[in-house]
C-alpha cells in the first residue's frame, strides 16, 4: 500500500528500569504521508517508547532505523537532528519571548552582522502558521496561550526544523471540540506535505477520524499493526486488554455501609460542573474518564486543595468547609493524591517522618512532639503494609516507588480516616506491590472506609471498584455498577459518544 | 565506601558534618586568640563578643525559619532602625518609655504582617517584597527622625549594655540564648517546626497534608518584624542614643549569619544549633581578629570567605558523588 | 463559536499591551513626578536643575544595566555595590601614583577591577553551580573587604586626581552631561545587543525557562558566566566614574548600593525571576526612582520622604506588574470555558 520506505522503523526495542520492564518489545512502523496511532492501554509502554524516540531514555537493547540507517539516539538534541519531533501533552515553552522566538531560538535567521533579522523571523513564523492553517500572532509572547495553541506552536517549531516524524503523545487530552478540529485539520496538511506522524490516544474516535493505520501494544510487548479499515473498534479494544481481567482481582465481598460523602452541583468555573454523586462506606467507587478529562480535579475540590465555585459537599450528614484541606482532614477523609513526588511526600525528608506528617498534632504533649512518636507510629504502619526499607531515619526518596506509594497510604491510614480519595493508587510501580495495594483497598473496605479511586488503567477500575462513575470533559456521563460495566462501555461514555447517567 | 554508605544513611548527613566542622573552627579561633593575645580567654573577649552580635544573631532566629520555609526576610535591618527610631521619637517627645516600646514592638508586628500579606495573600516574591520594605521601613525611620539623634534615655534601660549583675554575660548574649532555645524547640520538637520543613522541602505536599502553608509563612513574619523592633529597641538602650541610619546594611549579616550556619538558601534544611555555633564561630573570629589588629572592614574578607566556602564545600562534595555515581553506572552498563 | 479561539478578547488585548507599556508607564510616571514637582517649584526645569537629574542616577543606570543582565537569566548579583567602592579606590590610586596618567586608562582599569569581579562570580555560579545569592553575598563582604585593605585608613582627595578627569564628571556636552552620555550610550549599546544577538536572547531564553534553553540547545553555563562578566565590568566602570563625579573615595563608596540597583531594576519591570524585563526600563527605573528623590527636595518636602517613596513604588509596581498576570490568567481560563461552553 505504501511505495516508499518506512522513514522510522522500530525493531525490538526494550527497556527496564531496575526491576521493572518498561518496554519489552517495541515494533513500529512509520512511512511518509501516515498518520499512525500507537495504542494501548496506560502501562503497555507507549510512552517509553515514545521517550526513547525523543532521546530522553536510551534502550537496552533493539534497533532504531532511520531511513534505512540504524541510529543512535542519545539526547533531545540528537532527535531533534535526526529530524524526530515529539509534542508532549503540555509543551514546555518559553513563556517570557514571542511565538516566533519561541520557535527559533537558538537559530534566529540572521542577516548581516550575525544580528537576528526579526522581520524575516516573523516572515517565517507566519508562513508556517499560514501553511497549518492557524492564525496565532507571531510576535505575541507565548505566556497565556491555551494548550491547544501551545501544540500548535510546537508543532510550527518541528515544521521550521523540516522534521518529518512528529510524534505527539495524547495531544487532545485537553482540548475542547473545536481545538481537536483544528488539530486534525493542521494534521492533514502536515501529511499531505509527505510527514510522518504518530500518534498516541486514548479516544478511539478520533484514532478512526483521523489515522491510516493503528499498532497495539500490551504490556511492554507489541500486538499487532493494521490498516484502520481492516479493524473495528471492538477488535482494537480487544487487542488492547487481552487479557482476563477478573482473575487478577480478588475482592472481598463487603457490606454497603452508611452514606459519608455526598457531592451536589459540584461547579469549579472552566474545569467541571455540576456533578453529583454519592459514596457510602465499605465501598470502592472508581472515577474513570480520559486524561485532563477533570477528574483529578473533581477530587481536589472535594478534599479542598483548589477552591470550588459552586456546589455543596456533604460529609457524614455535615456541610464541609470548602477550600480548605485541613477541614476535610478532620472530618476524616484522607488523600493519596497523584504525584507521589511533588504532591504526597517530602522526598528529601525520613520516612518516618512523613509517615507522620499528617497526624503531626496528634502526636504532640504540651504542644512538643512526643519522643518517639513519630517512629513507634511509622513502625506499626510500616510492619501492616510491609514497607521494605533500610531505616526510618533515610530520606523517603531512597524508596522504591511501590514501597514510596506505600508510605503515603500509611501516611493517611494513621488518621485512621473513614473516606480515602486515591488518585492513580498504582501509576509506575511494579506488578508485585501493585496487587497488594489492590488487596489493601478492599481490606480497607471490608472494615467499613469509604474510597473514591481515581484511576487510568481500565483493568483496575473494573476489577477494583463497586461503582464505576464516568467523567466526560468536566461533566458526569455515565454510571455503572460493577456488574454491568465493561469496557467498551466505559470507553464509551468517556470519549462521549453516549451519555447515560442513571 | 562502607563508611559513605553509613553517612548517606544518617538524618540530614551533610549538616551533621556541617555543625562538627563549625565546632572545630570554633576552638580553632579560639586557640588562635589565645595565642595572640593572653586577654582572649577572659571574660571581656567573651562578653564584647556578645555584646557587638547580640542584635544580628537574635535576627538570625526568626531568619533562619523563613529561609528554612524557602522565603526570605531582607527588611529586618530596617525594621530595627524604624523600631530605634520610633522608640527615639517618642521619647523625645515626652512618652512613657514603656508605653513607646510597645508602641515599637506593635509597629514591628505590623511591619511584619506587611511582608506576610504581600507574600502569602498576593503571592509576590519575598526577595522582591523584602527589598520594598527595606527602603520603605527605613525611609519611614527617616521621616520619623530625620537626621536628630535621640538620647538620654534612663539609665534603668541604658544599663543593658552592662552585663548582666553578678555575671560576665552581655545582656544581648543571654537574650539571643535564651530565644535559640525557644526557637531550636519549636524548629525541631513540635508540630509546626515539621510544618516549616515540610514547607521549605515541598511546599505542595505540605499544602496536601493539610499545613496552613500561607498562614504558617504569614506568621513567621510577623514574628520577624516583632523581634527586628525588640532588637532595634536592645540596640537603642545599649548604644544609649537612636538615629535613623540605625543597623544601617545589617540585613545581609543576618542572613549570612544563618547561611553559615548550614542553614540551606532553597530551604527545607538547617538546625538552630548550626546557627548558634555560627554565631559563636563569627563573634570568636571577630574577637581574635581584633586582638592581631584586623580592622573590622578587612575582617569581611573572612567573613565572605567562611560563607563562600559554607555553600562550596556541600556542592563540590555532592557533585563529587555524583560523579562518582555516574562512574559506577557506566561501570554497570558496561559488562 | 470557534472564532473565540482565534480572535482576542478585548480585556486580554488590553492587558497584553499594558505588558509591552510596561516601560511606558514608568516614562509616564517620571513625567507625572516632574510636573508636579514643577508646579510645586518653577525652578525645577531649569537648565542645571535637569542635568542634575539626568547626570545624578547615571552611575546607578551603568549598574543596573548590568544587573538587568543578571537578573534575566534568573541570578542576581549583589556583589556590585562593593565592585564599585574597590574600583572607585583603585582608580584614585592610581592617579596618586601616576599623576598624568590617561582618562582611558583610568576608564579602563576601573571596568577591569570589575571584570575580575566579575569572573569570580561567574565562575562560582555557573560552573560550581552555586546560588547566586549566595555566591554574590559573599563575594560582597570578600570585595569590600579587600577594598578595606587597599585603603588602610586612607582616602583619596580632590587634590590627587587631575581635573580633566573630574571634568568627566561635572562637565557637560552640547548641555548634556558626560556622565549622562556615558551611561546613556551604555543603555542603548545593551538595549540594542538584548534585541539583536543570538547569545543576548538566550539570556530571556534561560530566565524564561531553563529546562527549554537546554532543549534548544543554549550554552547555559556559559551565558550566565556571560551575564555576570558584564555586570561585575559595567559596575568597575561604574566606579571609576564615581570617583569623576564624587573626587573622593573613601572605604565605604558605593556601600548598599547593591539593594538600590535591585530596587530600580525592579520598578523598571525586570521580573525578579528572570526571563523578562528591558535594560532599558531598568534604566527608566532608576530614573524614575532619582527623579522622585530630587522632586521632593524641589517640593520643600523634606528629603527624608524619598525613601520611603521609593520603597512604596517598589512595592506597588511588583503588585501591579502581579495583578497584570493573574487578570491574564483569569481573563484566559474563562474565556476558554464559554467557548467549550457555547459549542
Amino acid at each position: 500500500m505504501h511505495s516508499h520506505e518506512a522513514v522510522l522503523k522500530v525493531e525490538h526495542v526494550s527497556k527496564s528500569f531496575g526491576p521493572v520492564q518498561a518496554l519489552i518489545d517495541g515494533c513500529v512502523e512509520l512511512f511518509p504521508g501516515e498518520a499512525h496511532a500507537l495504542l494501548g492501554e496506560n502501562g503497555a509502554g507507549k510512552s517509553t517508547l515514545v521517550k526513547i524516540l525523543a532521546g530522553i531514555y536510551d534502550v537496552d537493547a533493539g534497533e532504531i532505523i532511520l531511513n534505512g540507517v540504524p541510529v543512535e539516539i542519545s539526547s533531545p538534541l540528537a532527535a531533534r537532528a535526526a529530524g524526530i519531533a515529539v509534542i508532549y501533552q503540555e509543551p514546555t515553552l518559553f513563556p517570557d519571548l514571542s511565538v516566533a522566538e519561541n520557535i527559533f531560538m537558538g537559530r534566529q535567521p540572521l542577516s548581516a552582522g550575525r544580528r537576528i533579522d526579526k522581520a524575516e523571523m516573523i516572515r517565517r513564523t507566519r508562513s508556517v502558521f499560514e501553511r497549518l492553517g492557524v492564525d496565532i500572532s507571531a510576535t505575541r509572547k507565548a505566556r497565556g496561550l491555551s494548550v491547544a495553541d501551545q501544540q500548535i506552536v510546537e508543532i510550527a517549531k518541528a515544521i521550521s526544523f523540516d522534521s518529518k516524524i512528529i510524534i505527539m503523545d495524547e495531544p487532545t487530552a485537553a482540548l475542547t471540540d473545536v481545538e481537536v478540529a483544528r488539530l486534525f485539520e493542521v494534521v492533514k496538511t502536515l501529511r499531505s506535505e509527505g510527514s510522518a506522524i504518530m500518534f498516541i490516544s486514548h479516544r478511539l474516535e478520533e484514532v478512526f477520524a483521523m489515522c491510516q493505520r493503528v499498532t497495539i501494544m500490551r504490556d511492554g510487548n507489541f500486538v499487532r499493526t493494521s490498516t484502520i479499515e481492516e479493524i473495528s473498534l471492538d477488535e482494537i479494544i480487544f487487542s488492547m486488554v487481552g487479557r482476563d481481567i477478573v482473575s487478577v482481582y480478588s475482592r472481598h465481598n463487603s457490606e454497603l455501609g452508611d452514606l459519608i460523602l455526598d457531592v451536589k452541583g459540584l461547579t469549579r468555573a472552566g474545569v467541571f460542573k455540576d456533578i453529583n454523586f454519592q459514596v457510602h462506606s465499605g465501598e470502592i467507587v472508581a472515577l474513570a474518564g480520559l486524561v485532563g478529562a477533570g477528574r483529578t480535579e473533581v477530587a481536589r475540590g472535594i478534599f479542598g486543595i483548589d477552591p470550588i465555585d459552586g456546589g455543596v459537599v456533604t460529609f457524614k450528614g455535615k456541610k464541609l468547609k470548602s477550600g480548605s484541606p485541613l477541614a476535610a482532614m478532620s472530618a476524616g477523609i484522607g488523600f493519596v493524591p497523584e504525584d507521589r513526588r511533588q504532591q504526597g511526600l517530602v522526598m528529601d525528608m525520613a520516612i518516618d517522618r512523613n509517615v507522620a506528617l499528617a497526624s503531626i498534632h496528634d502526636l504532640t504533649r504540651l504542644g512538643l512532639i512526643k519522643s518517639g512518636s513519630e517512629k513507634s507510629l511509622a513502625t506499626r504502619w510500616a510492619s501492616q503494609l510491609q514497607v521494605k526499607f533500610g531505616r526510618f531515619s533515610n530520606p523517603v526518596k531512597t524508596l522504591s516507588g511501590g514501597n514510596q506509594q506505600k508510605v503515603v497510604l500509611a501516611k493517611w491510614l494513621a488518621r485512621t480516616p473513614s473516606l480515602l480519595i486515591i488518585d492513580e493508587p498504582t501509576r509506575g510501580i511494579d506488578i508485585g506491590t501493585k496487587s497488594e495495594v489492590h488487596k489493601l483497598l478492599s481490606e480497607l473496605v471490608s472494615n467499613g472506609i469509604g474510597i473514591l479511586m481515581i484511576s487510568s488503567e481500565m483493568p483496575e477500575v473494573l476489577g477494583v471498584a463497586d461503582r464505576i462513575l464516568v467523567i466526560h470533559e468536566g461533566r458526569l456521563s455515565a454510571e455503572f455498577s460493577r456488574a454491568e460495566a465493561t469496557e467498551a462501555l466505559i470507553m464509551r461514555a468517556a470519549t462521549g459518544q453516549e451519555s447515560v447517567v442513571a | 565506601m562502607s563508611t559513605f554508605k553509613t553517612l548517606l544513611s544518617g538524618r540530614s548527613r551533610a549538616l551533621v558534618r556541617w555543625e562538627f566542622g563549625l565546632v572545630l573552627l570554633l576552638i580553632a579561633t579560639m586557640i588562635f586568640g589565645a595565642n595572640e593575645s593572653k586577654y582572649f580567654l577572659g571574660w571581656q573577649t567573651f562578653f564584647f563578643a556578645g555584646l557587638n552580635f547580640g542584635e544580628i544573631a537574635i535576627m538570625a532566629l526568626p531568619m533562619t525559619l523563613i529561609i528554612i520555609t524557602g522565603e526570605i526576610d531582607l527588611s529586618v535591618a530596617s525594621m530595627l532602625g524604624l523600631s530605634a527610631s520610633l522608640l527615639g521619637y517618642l521619647f523625645i517627645h515626652g512618652w512613657n518609655i514603656w508605653l513607646a516600646m510597645g508602641i515599637c514592638l506593635i509597629v514591628g508586628i505590623l511591619g511584619g504582617a506587611l511582608n506576610g500579606a504581600l507574600i502569602t495573600i498576593l503571592g509576590l516574591p519575598s526577595i522582591a517584597v523584602t527589598i520594598g520594605t527595606l527602603t520603605l521601613y527605613r525611609g519611614i525611620a527617616l521621616i520619623v527622625l530625620g537626621s536628630n539623634t535621640a538620647q538620654g534615655f534612663p539609665v534603668s534601660f541604658t544599663k543593658l549594655s552592662l552585663p548582666i549583675a553578678h555575671t560576665h554575660i552581655a545582656w544581648d548574649f543571654a537574650i539571643f540564648i535564651v530565644l535559640a532555645l525557644i526557637f531550636g524547640v519549636v524548629l525541631h520538637s513540635t508540630a509546626l517546626g515539621r510544618s516549616i520543613f515540610a514547607i521549605g522541602l515541598q511546599p505542595e505536599t505540605a499544602f496536601f497534608s493539610g499545613i496552613r502553608v500561607k498562614r504558617i509563612k504569614f506568621s513567621l513574619y510577623v514574628v520577624s518584624g516583632l523581634i527586628s523592633a525588640f532588637a532595634g529597641l536592645l540596640y537603642t538602650f545599649q548604644q544609649s542614643s537612636s538615629a535613623s541610619d540605625t543597623g544601617l546594611g545589617l540585613e545581609l549579616n543576618v542572613v549570612a549569619i544563618a547561611l553559615f550556619g548550614g542553614i540551606s538558601i532553597f530551604g527545607g534544611r538547617g538546625t538552630i544549633i548550626g546557627v548558634v555555633l555560627a554565631v559563636c564561630v563569627f563573634g570568636s573570629l571577630q574577637a581574635s581578629l581584633t586582638a592581631i589588629n584586623v580592622s573590622a572592614q578587612a575582617q569581611n574578607i573572612v567573613t565572605g570567605c567562611l560563607l563562600l566556602v559554607s555553600v562550596l564545600l556541600p556542592n563540590l562534595t555532592q557533585s563529587f558523588s555524583d560523579t562518582k555515581r555516574k562512574l559506577q553506572r557506566r561501570k554497570v552498563v558496561g559488562t | 463559536m470557534g472564532a473565540s479561539i482565534f480572535k482576542k478578547t478585548k480585556s486580554s488585548s488590553f492587558l497584553l499591551k499594558a505588558f509591552q507599556l510596561r516601560e511606558m508607564g514608568i516614562v509616564i510616571a517620571i513625567v507625572l513626578v516632574f510636573g508636579l514637582a514643577l508646579i510645586k517649584n518653577s525652578s525645577f526645569a531649569s537648565t542645571a536643575s535637569i542635568q542634575q537629574l539626568l547626570s545624578g542616577p547615571s552611575v546607578v543606570i551603568l549598574l543596573a544595566v548590568g544587573e538587568t543582565l543578571v537578573i534575566i537569566t534568573k541570578n542576581v548579583d549583589l556583589s556590585i555595590g562593593s565592585v564599585l567602592g574597590l574600583s572607585a579606590y583603585v582608580v584614585g590610586d592610581l592617579f596618586v601614583h601616576h599623576q598624568g596618567m590617561p582618562i582611558w586608562i583610568a576608564l579602563l582599569a576601573g571596568t577591569l577591577v570589575g571584570l575580575l569581579c566579575g569572573l569570580i562570580n561567574g565562575l562560582i555560579v555557573a560552573y560550581a553551580r552555586v546560588p547566586a545569592l549566595v555566591v554574590t553575598l559573599g563575594m560582597l563582604y570578600i570585595i569590600r573587604g579587600v577594598d578595606a585593605l587597599l585603603v588602610n585608613g586612607r582616602q583619596i582627595v580632590p587634590s590627587s586626581i587631575p581635573n580633566s578627569f573630574i571634568n568627566l564628571g561635572s562637565n557637560s556636552i552640547l548641555g548634556i552631561p558626560i556622565l549622562t552620555l556615558i551611561a546613556g550610550a551604555a543603555v542603548l549599546i545593551f538595549t540594542y545587543i538584548m534585541r539583536t544577538f543570538r547569545p543576548a536572547r538566550d539570556f530571556y531564553a534561560i530566565g524564561s525557562n531553563t529546562e527549554a534553553a537546554v532543549l534548544a540547545g543554549v550554552r547555559v553555563q556559559r551565558r550566565v558566566f556571560t551575564a555576570f562578566l558584564i555586570s561585575g565590568a559595567l559596575a568597575g566602570l561604574g566606579g571609576a566614574l564615581w570617583l569623576a563625579e564624587f573626587a573622593t573615595v573613601g572605604s565605604t563608596a558605593g556601600s548598599g548600593y547593591e539593594l538600590n540597583v535591585v530596587a530600580a531594576v525592579v520598578v523598571g519591570g525586570v521580573a525578579i525571576f528572570g526571563g523578562s524585563g528591558t535594560v532599558l526600563g531598568a534604566a527608566f527605573g532608576a530614573l524614575l526612582l532619582n527623579t522622585i528623590d530630587q522632586a521632593l527636595v524641589a517640593s520643600r518636602v523634606s528629603s527624608f520622604w524619598n525613601q520611603a517613596v521609593a520603597g512604596a513604588l517598589l512595592l506597588v509596581a511588583i503588585a501591579f506588574d502581579r495583578y497584570v498576570a493573574l487578570k491574564t490568567e483569569l481573563a484566559l481560563r474563562v474565556d476558554r470555558f464559554s467557548s467549550s461552553e457555547a459549542k
